[in-house]
């Protein structure tokens, strides 16, 4: 076991703890960078969204999990990216200029969602945030000068300093994976700054920080204006990956996919932006093998146990029935989100910590370390 | 003139059913502080319970009707065993996505149990029309409205008269001192869960000859009875039917008189200028922050 002797502040806000920090994310940085020449690209474009999740989510990450701020709301800011991007687009802007401006839009209608949400808490501010993006969707299905309305539309290969970069090419990869490497190391920084110690002071308590000369409402503005430009700018590479965009993509459905990924992954650390992100976006291609190859597995199973031919059979298309069945998709989204809830509240990244630990400390771990505690007296209405 | 009251009354239909969800989520609230996202899909589910009963086995209305929400009360009961009693007293978040998972689950479950068309059940009310002079008046919405009130009425009583309405609301105040007081909370819970899920059966089987029942429509409705439960305070019995009517009224009268595409924001834009206004909704209770 190592011990980590921190002798000032600086030893304690250090990026990379150890030199162990540095030889693991070199060699995932050096994978992420073979990748996309040794991968098919099926699982190439699933990593391009896979960065990108991962980018709303680490938006998502500082309001929700750092602000203590909930926001089912995501998926409008997105749009307003995505929206920005095509827009611009079409007047020949280039997408440097169009990629900041998109983030910038987007940050400044999250600092105007944030003022009216200063005085909401807990539910109040879910079904505030739903309401902003029911309102968002509905104006970019009738604001037809702008958004064209339903139709939809389209967005052109990108071209950055006059190279095309297309959306299914290593190039847009690496674009995405940059956008996301730097977003996180910019949250990382911001998060050891005097805000995002604020942020956190706000989550743990809104009264404590007050008292300790924390502006309260100027930082829960700023989580929401930062939090949404991020989340903007994921969305003008959305709409590149896509190609085509229109309002019905973005409903309270994504809205709830962003939420799974942080509270898949982790809502207490970074890493769980990415973690959930991975799951969610690999769930497609793990439900297409189920389909495909499941039953023919199970029904194998029978066989080597002894059924004969006309049962493995009969398993064989039970199994392919209800494999195929339409909406199994949303069915395992529930199932996952309430077994997560239940029984792994830390999420993916708190799974990793308690194995982690659990070969730390051998033979010594105790499950009791990260238990959480009951609150029975508090009522949050009071709070 | 005429228009604007056959608008009125039919708004009003519509937030009644609105209104009966949004009690679902105000009982639950009221007793547990946890904030049930499944709600509409309860509600769904009690409909595709009574459209099997009544319209697969061919039971008499009444008897479905009762059969349905006995069904969905044992339900509730079994959903919140399952999903909501492990994580009482963790955060308010947890559990709303706890249900929201469970809203997923349902949907898709129904959806593959009883498929994605729409379905209708012949009540008793289905066809007449009540008229009165040259106003044409619907028995199926008339009936929604009735149930509505007496619904409304029993439940405000329950919650005020009784001893166990009494210990719900002790237990939502305080868990703790609950159970230190005698009050099986745990029990109490269950029961809550059980009426809230026999409320939104009855919502879904008076709204089923008005819009049909599909997989979808708890979500639909569950989101616009968000808006009622909000407006009305989140922790008011009557508050909650006076702001499911509210959004009902607005949302026809938007339908009619504003142009395309108000009509499904109009109720979210209410909802958040009163949010602006008036945070704790229209009859809800102001609370001091406590350290």
């Amino acid at each position: 076991m190592r011990f980590l002797f921190k002798t000032d502040y600086e030893d304690d806000i250090r990026l990379f703890p150890h030199s162990g920090y540095v030889v693991s994310y070199g060699i995932l940085l050096a994978f992420l960078a073979i990748a996309p020449f040794v991968l098919s690209s099926y699982l190439v474009s699933q990593l391009v969204f896979v960065c990108i999740y991962a980018t709303v989510g680490v938006g998502l990450m500082i309001l929700t999990g750092f602000t203590g701020q909930a926001s089912l709301g995501h998926a409008a800011f997105l749009a307003i990216g995505a929206y920005t991007a095509a827009y611009l687009q079409q007047y020949n802007v280039p997408f440097p200029v169009y990629f900041l401006a998109g983030g910038l839009l987007t940050g400044v209608v999250g600092a105007l969602v944030g003022f009216p949400a200063l005085r909401l808490t807990g539910i109040y501010l879910v079904i505030a945030t739903i309401s902003f993006a029911f309102i968002v969707e509905e104006v970019l299905a009738r604001w037809e000068s702008v958004t064209h309305g339903n139709e939809g539309m389209r967005v052109k290969t990108l071209s950055l300093f006059g190279q095309a970069v297309p959306q299914n090419g290593p190039a847009f990869y690496f674009l995405c994976l940059g956008v996301l490497i730097l977003t996180i190391i910019g949250t990382l920084n911001l998060l050891r700054s005097p805000t995002g110690r604020a942020f956190v002071a706000i989550r743990d308590s809104e009264t404590a920080a007050r008292s300790m000369g924390v502006n309260v409402s100027l930082y829960k503005v700023k989580s929401f204006a930062i939090s949404a430009a991020i989340t903007g700018l994921a969305g003008v590479l959305f709409a590149h990956k896509l190609s085509f965009i229109s309002p019905e993509m973005f409903t309270l459905q994504l809205s709830i996919e962003f939420i799974i990924v942080i509270l898949i992954g982790g809502t207490f650390s970074l890493h769980g932006a990415v973690l959930g992100a991975i799951f969610l976006v690999m769930i497609d291609p793990f439900l297409t093998y189920l389909k495909d190859d499941l039953p023919g597995i199970i029904s194998g199973i029978f066989a080597t146990f002894g059924a004969d031919s006309v049962t493995a059979s009969k398993i064989h298309s039970n199994v392919a029935a209800i494999a195929s069945a339409n909406g199994l998709k949303g069915a395992i989204y529930g199932v996952i989100i309430v077994l997560f809830v239940l029984f792994e509240p830390l999420g993916l990244y708190g799974r990793w910590l308690k194995i982690k630990l659990f070969f730390q400390l051998f033979p010594l771990y105790k499950r009791a370390t990260f238990k959480r505690q009951k609150i029975y007296v508090k009522s949050e209405r009071n709070r | 003139m005429l228009d604007f009251v056959q608008q009125l009354v039919s708004g009003i239909a519509l937030g009644c059913v609105y209104g009966l969800i949004a009690l679902g989520f105000v009982l639950v609230y009221k007793a547990t502080e946890v904030v049930n996202f499944a709600q509409g899909d309860l509600m769904m589910l009690g409909g595709f319970f009574a459209f099997t009963f009544i319209g697969m086995i061919g039971l008499n209305y009444w008897l479905g009707f009762a059969g349905a929400v006995i069904a969905m009360a044992a339900f509730g009961m079994l959903a919140e065993r399952v999903v909501v009693r492990p994580i009482l007293g963790y955060p308010q978040f947890s559990i709303i996505m706890a249900t929201i998972g469970l809203g997923y689950f349902l949907r898709s479950v129904v959806g593959m149990i009883w498929g994605t068309d729409d379905f209708k059940i012949e009540t008793p009310f289905s066809d007449g029309v009540l008229r009165i002079g040259s106003l044409v008046l619907a028995y199926d919405k008339l009936s929604v409205i009735a149930a509505t009130v007496i619904l409304c009425a029993l439940l405000y009583l329950f919650f005020n008269r009784t001893t166990l309405g009494t210990a719900m609301r002790a237990s939502s105040e305080n868990m703790l001192a609950a159970y230190y007081m005698g009050i099986p909370v745990k029990r109490v819970v269950s029961i809550v869960w059980a009426i809230s899920a026999a409320v939104a059966t009855a919502a879904g089987v008076l709204l089923a000859p008005i819009t049909f029942i599909h997989s979808n429509v708890g979500l639909v409705l569950g989101l616009k009875a968000f808006p009622a439960a909000v407006l009305g305070g989140f922790g008011s019995i009557p508050g909650a039917v006076v702001g499911g009517v509210l959004i009902g009224v607005i949302e026809s009268m938007a339908g009619f008189y504003l142009p395309q595409g108000w009509k499904d924001v109009a109720p979210y834009i209410v909802l958040l200028v009163v949010l602006l206004l008036k945070p704790e909704g229209l009859f809800g209770i102001h609370t001091r922050k406590k350290v």
